[in-house]
């Protein structure tokens, strides 16, 4: 009898915590959705604000976001895609390559301000990029490297052992074996992992607040060393350091409502390939 | 009729890091026989086996030494290119793994490694190891199908296709059949009769009943010793160790 209560109050508090994440998400959905979906209008996707920032869009902002999300993919794709080859395919098991993956994850938990700071003396100041697209590009990249190398990593893991034996008892080298009978299955995996990391690079504030990202600017960026407007760094500007906050409090809501979107768009595109992976790889141990 | 031995193996010893897997193994294996490896689980049969393609040299830690001479070519030497090792001695595993691509790709995988065989040879090459390998009739309306999506004997019969597309000398078989049922055991040990008129053969199997069919020639390995090999109808019926005989007659095992 007792067995049976206490296996009840568990489950009640595991479905409990489940209603609990879904309530709170909704909440935050249904008070950007009803508050920001008013300030959407095609004139908001796709012009600059004027009058002070209290009217017009938002496209500076847009496109900033998205130039310097795919400096990101440039930088964090490659090197976090050859690091986890080279860690988990050729480096030998030993005290150093554990602590290069120790570094890794803890790489993950630094707060995203001391990336920012670590942009601005290295891309900023040392290599003279300037506050620029590249500079903050870059730190957000640097950002993105843990989770990318772990991701890839792990997407490396599922591949089979016998798809590389039987490549190499077949007389491939080590190196054609990954090439051609491993990457191919572990790129699905990879790629949503790494779609995953930009999704939370592009709500990034703390980066790329020091290191390229500007209050507001009247013409767009010309080259990938000028300044940019940002998703992110618009909205905390019309939320809290706007000196009209009221007045531009639903364009602020609008804000949040095409950084959600963007990020969503990115998280539906990672479920895809999975899906699609899955879909190929099925009916195989 | 003299035999020619391809491949002499020479006071092989074998660790995994400090573990000895094999202890001073002496064995000469003849041209064009079917040489059967039995033995208790863990006895190092298939570990012995892994040792004639270097396959062991992916496992961390692991460390051969003695000699294992192919055609009088040592094979661990250190000027030998492993790659070449493996071209002259296939292998088959234990459990089929067929890529997961077309049933052509699988085929021609080790085909298109090194660029030794022209593109024109290759459609050509596939047909003929398909027909080597006994499958060819079950599959030559679907080669571009996934090889997923073939049955767990035909899948099998695809991996000795796709070993002896690339020409070896030796096919190494690690429990070829274990996972299949009787009538595809049956198809692969017809195959291997036809396969050791053109290569040298070396079956680790559990299945004693299955090296007393298939071999010429039946070598014992007991806790990483080869306890004794001789001609296989004599192992089986008047072997000349005590341990060999409680073996093969259940007694352990």
């Amino acid at each position: 009898m007792k067995r049976k209560w206490s296996e009840k109050i568990g489950f009640f508090s595991l479905f409990l915590s489940g209603v609990l994440v879904l309530f709170i998400l909704g909440v935050i959905l249904y008070d950007i959705f009803s508050k920001g979906s008013g300030a959407i209008s095609w004139e908001f996707l796709s012009e600059s604000p004027r009058q002070g920032m209290t009217e017009g869009g938002i496209f500076p902002a847009i496109l900033g976001t998205f130039l310097v999300s795919l400096i990101t993919v440039v930088f964090a794709v490659p090197f976090g895609m050859f690091s986890a080859i080279y860690l988990h395919e050729y480096a030998r098991p030993g005290r150093l390559t554990r602590l290069i993956r120790l570094a890794i994850r803890n790489l993950s938990g630094v707060p995203s301000i001391v990336y920012g700071l670590f942009g601005v003396v290295l891309f900023v100041q040392m290599m003279r990029f300037g506050t620029s697209i590249l500079s903050a590009g870059l730190t957000l990249g640097l950002l993105t490297l843990p989770w990318t190398i772990t991701a890839c990593e792990e997407a490396l893991k599922t591949v089979p052992k016998s798809y590389r034996e039987g490549a190499l008892a077949l007389g491939a080298t080590k190196w054609y074996t990954i090439r051609t009978n491993v990457l191919p299955y572990a790129i699905p995996g990879m790629m949503t992992g790494m779609i995953l990391g930009l999704a939370r690079a592009a709500g990034e504030t703390a980066p790329i607040l020091f290191t390229g990202a500007a209050f507001f600017l009247p013409n767009l960026p010309k080259s990938l060393f000028d300044q940019f407007m940002a998703l992110p760094y618009h909205l905390y500007i019309m939320a809290t350091q706007h000196h009209a906050i009221e007045k531009v409090r639903p364009l602020a809501y609008g804000t949040a409502l095409v950084l959600l979107g963007m990020v969503l768009l990115l998280n539906i595109s990672a479920i895809l390939i999975r899906y699609r992976y899955r879909q190929r790889m099925k009916g195989q141990s | 009729m003299k035999e020619n031995v391809k491949i002499s193996v020479q006071d092989l010893d074998f660790y995994y890091g400090t573990t000895k897997a094999l202890k001073q193994v002496n064995l000469d294996i003849p041209e064009n026989q079917v040489m059967a490896l039995i033995g208790p689980s863990g006895c190092g049969k298939t570990t012995f086996l892994r040792c004639l393609n270097r396959m062991n040299d992916i496992v961390e830690g692991a460390r051969a030494e003695g000699k294992i001479l192919l055609d009088g070519m040592d094979i661990y030497a250190l000027e030998v290119d492993v790659v070449q090792v493996r071209r002259r001695v296939g292998m088959v595993f234990q459990k089929s793994n067929p890529f997961p691509k077309s049933l052509f790709d699988n085929v021609a995988y080790g085909l298109r490694i090194s660029g030794d065989y022209p593109r024109s040879e290759i459609a050509g090459r596939v047909e003929r190891s398909l027909k080597d390998a006994a499958l060819w009739n079950e599959v030559a309306d679907r080669l571009n199908d996934s090889a997923m999506e073939l049955s767990g004997g035909q899948q099998q019969r695809l991996c000795i296709a796709r070993a002896l597309a690339v020409e070896p000398e030796v096919l190494l078989m690690d429990e070829p059949a274990s996972a299949l049922d009787p009538i595809a055991t049956q198809k692969i040990e017809e195959l291997i009769q036809e396969l050791k008129q053109k290569y040298t053969i070396v079956i680790v199997t559990h299945n004693m009943q299955q090296a007393a069919r298939v071999s010429d020639r039946t070598a014992f390995f007991y806790l990483g010793e080869l306890i004794e090999v001789d001609q296989t109808d004599k192992i089986f019926t008047k072997p000349g160790k005590k341990r060999t005989e409680d073996y093969v007659t259940g007694r352990f095992g």
